[in-house]
């Protein structure tokens, strides 16, 4: 390494070897939208089934296997990666680092993602077909019934938890050792500390994951019987192992998102964030309630009425910092200077429509009803509200808000807007009518259903083709405007946006913050 | 042993790693077996004591009458025929009761069977207590032959009064293939 100061490499060889936190950033970004394509070309299958009652396009079998991808892909190919990119690109500019902790651990954790999701994908063509158990894999499905398959799924669990767990190392190391001169913990933009929070998270439970699959291997092929009555085991076991990385698992993908538009509501408010504070100790209240509720997934196993109760309060308990954040995002609007740019429209999408994913929550919680609500579609559409109108329309509010900075181009405005128009309308069109043929009786993983639901679901079908087309106009945007967007050049892309990330040049050189920025209270609190 | 990293970072992550393994150690040796020992001392999911009791002499607490229904079921793709030679019996909390099941291999070669137990209502299960039972072991039978297996038990007089049915489900479980080596069996 001669030149301190050089740019990129040249070629193929720049993606492969980069060190660089920008490159392994974007590489992230890419990978994950590609992995949003794929899960919503399975979701489309799903819907395309659904749209009539009766068995239409596909077999029952491969249904399940496009539930089982469909979930798995878009929770740890999508979702997941997307805010790991986001922290990548993010957290060394928000916190005046020059690059991750760890840049070279940061390239391994990328790049053993796309051979996974091979894998994970070419499960597909194999003899007896995908996972087929559902996203959740719950034994004895995931064991004694599982296609042969199963064991490059649970290699595909393993490496992506060993991703997982390499990308939140890294992110903790940068934040807790390179920071700014003067960036003190509570200096931090709220991004940085929700991310801070949901690394923690990932260390604490991507094992648990791990463990779990170990076990269902283990019981597959080495003749033990963790979850097998037979051998003195129990299924059950598996749900609360299961849970126990599941919840918190929910956690991770939502607290990033909370970051983002803790970040976005005030520059487009042109004020601070409201209870900057309270936000952060309301993040950290929500990551450890995180830990004591994963058996709300399974009030009907069978629990005694104490523990159905103590998760039932325990998971209303949550509601309790929820709120303080929503009510937070609301104050920083009252009475601010509002306009209302596509990255703030997806923000207000969000907080709109996560508000009722998280009402949907509190009943779920509550035990007793949740006997009805079991494995109906009202769960379904509960967790689309907090899922895509929560992690995804906050992560494409992520995408327009800070893609002026990446790459020194304005987007396409009135594209921005229409996309996030006709993603709002075919959204809450596909999932909003799922909570009634939820609550009227239908079942989730089925692909026939009976009469009396077939309008809903058809709606709901037409709302998840404009949902998912909707996506291609925002793959042009963003192409388009990496081609031949407007230049800009202003530091401040937005004129109410704060923060370390908008002192630098536009587009943001190859290399930040070699010598660290000077922190003053302008800069605090984003 | 204090070894201070140029690099402050490769402090902090050696220090996360050892929290991902710990982690990872505490899925097999916390979580497994105190989901075990929660189920054996609350009595959850109607799992029974998978060890002999032995009994305290008591008296017998006649003014009350027990009905015990059995209950069996085999698991899927188990050829065994198996049931309880009576369906019910009354008995009074205390008294030592016996019964037998049958069970008949009807296949040529020998087989290994694991029956395991559940009691209903869950509640009941602390207080159902088995003094002998086919269920503490693997049960052989050689190929087209037939064996009657002895179940004796003890209903508990702190039985909760407002239970006066409990029904003990016995599922069959083909482990002849686990048989060869040492599983851990209730």
């Amino acid at each position: 390494m001669g030149d301190h100061h050089h740019g990129p490499a040249k070629g193929i060889g720049r993606w492969l070897f980069t060190t660089n936190h920008k490159d392994i950033g974007t590489m992230y970004l890419w990978f994950s939208f590609a992995m949003f394509i794929m899960g919503g070309f399975f979701a489309m299958v799903i819907r395309a089934e659904l749209f009539q009652p009766g068995m239409q396009l596909v077999e029952p079998a491969f249904f399940n296997q496009m539930t089982t991808l469909h979930g798995l892909v878009m929770v740890f190919g999508a979702i997941m990666p997307s805010f790991v990119g986001l922290a990548n690109w993010m957290i060394p500019m928000m916190i005046g680092a020059p690059d991750m902790a760890l840049p070279r651990m940061n390239n391994w954790s990328f790049w053993i993602l796309p051979p996974t999701f091979l894998l994970l994908a070419s499960t597909l063509f194999m003899e007896g077909g995908a996972p087929a158990f559902g996203w959740t894999f719950y034994a004895p499905l995931s064991t004694t019934y599982a296609p042969p398959s199963v064991t490059f799924f649970i290699f595909s669990v393993h490496v992506l938890g060993l991703s997982s767990i390499m990308g939140s190392i890294n992110i903790i190391a940068t934040v807790m050792n390179m920071r700014a001169p003067g960036m003190t913990y509570m200096k931090m933009p709220l991004f940085v500390w929700t991310w801070l929070i949901t690394a923690f998270l990932l260390v604490a439970v991507m094992p648990v994951l791990a463990g779990a699959v170990t076990m269902m291997l283990m019981d597959i092929h080495f003749g033990t019987s963790f979850f097998s009555a037979a051998g003195g085991g129990d299924p059950v076991l598996f749900q609360h192992v299961f849970w126990f990385f599941g919840h918190p698992e929910v956690y991770i993908i939502i607290l990033p998102a909370f970051g983002v538009v803790s970040q976005i509501i005030p520059a487009f408010s042109r004020k601070p964030l409201f209870g900057y504070d309270s936000m952060v100790y309301a993040t950290a209240s929500i990551a450890f309630l995180s830990f004591i509720v994963w058996a709300h997934h399974m009030y009907t196993v069978g629990m005694p009425v104490a523990g159905e109760l103590f998760f039932m309060y325990a998971t209303m308990l949550i509601a309790v910092p929820t709120g303080v954040k929503v009510f937070n995002w609301i104050s920083t609007m009252w009475r601010g200077s509002l306009s209302f740019e596509t990255p703030m429209l997806f923000s207000l999408g969000f907080l709109v429509l996560f508000t009722i994913g998280g009402f949907t929550g509190l009943m779920l919680s509550i035990a007793p009803a949740d006997f009805q609500y079991h494995d109906s579609y009202f769960v379904v559409a509960h967790f689309h509200y907090v899922m895509v109108a929560g992690a995804v329309f906050s992560m494409t509010a992520a995408v327009y808000y800070w893609l002026p900075k990446w790459c020194g181009k304005m987007y396409n405005e009135a594209m921005g807007k229409t996309h996030f128009w006709i993603s709002f309308v075919g959204f809450n069109l596909a999932f909003f009518p799922q909570h009634f043929v939820g609550l009227a009786g239908m079942p989730r993983r089925i692909p026939d259903y009976a009469l009396q639901f077939a309008d809903f679901n058809m709606m709901s079908s037409i709302g998840a083709f404009i949902y998912g087309a909707s996506q291609i106009m925002f793959l042009y945007n963003v192409i388009a405007t990496i081609v031949s967007g407007k230049p800009t050049s202003e530091e401040k892309v937005w004129d109410g946006a704060e923060g370390l990330e908008w002192t630098i040049p536009t587009p943001a050189p190859y290399h930040t913050f070699e010598t660290p920025p000077k922190i003053d209270s302008a800069h605090a609190h984003s | 042993m204090i070894q201070v990293n140029a690099n402050p970072a490769i402090d902090t992550a050696i220090k996360l790693v050892v929290v991902a393994i710990a982690m990872f150690a505490f899925v097999f040796v916390v979580m497994v077996p105190l989901y075990d020992v929660l189920c054996d001392a609350l009595g959850i999911n109607g799992k029974t004591s998978g060890e002999a009791y032995t009994s305290v002499p008591v008296a017998v607490d006649e003014s009350r009458t027990i009905k015990i229904q059995f209950v069996a079921t085999n698991n899927e793709g188990m050829p065994w025929e198996f049931g309880p030679s009576v369906t019910a019996m009354k008995v009074h909390p205390g008294a030592v009761n016996d019964t037998v099941f049958y069970a008949r291999n009807p296949l040529p070669e020998a087989m290994v069977a694991q029956a395991i137990p559940s009691v209903s209502p869950a509640r009941a299960a602390a207080y159902f207590h088995k003094t002998e039972c086919f269920c503490f072991n693997q049960q052989p039978l050689d190929g087209d032959s037939a064996a009657e297996m002895p179940l004796q038990f003890i209903v508990d007089q702190g039985l909760p009064r407002d239970i006066r049915t409990i029904t003990l489900s016995y599922t069959i479980f083909d482990v002849t293939d686990m048989a060869s080596g040492a599983v851990a069996v209730r």
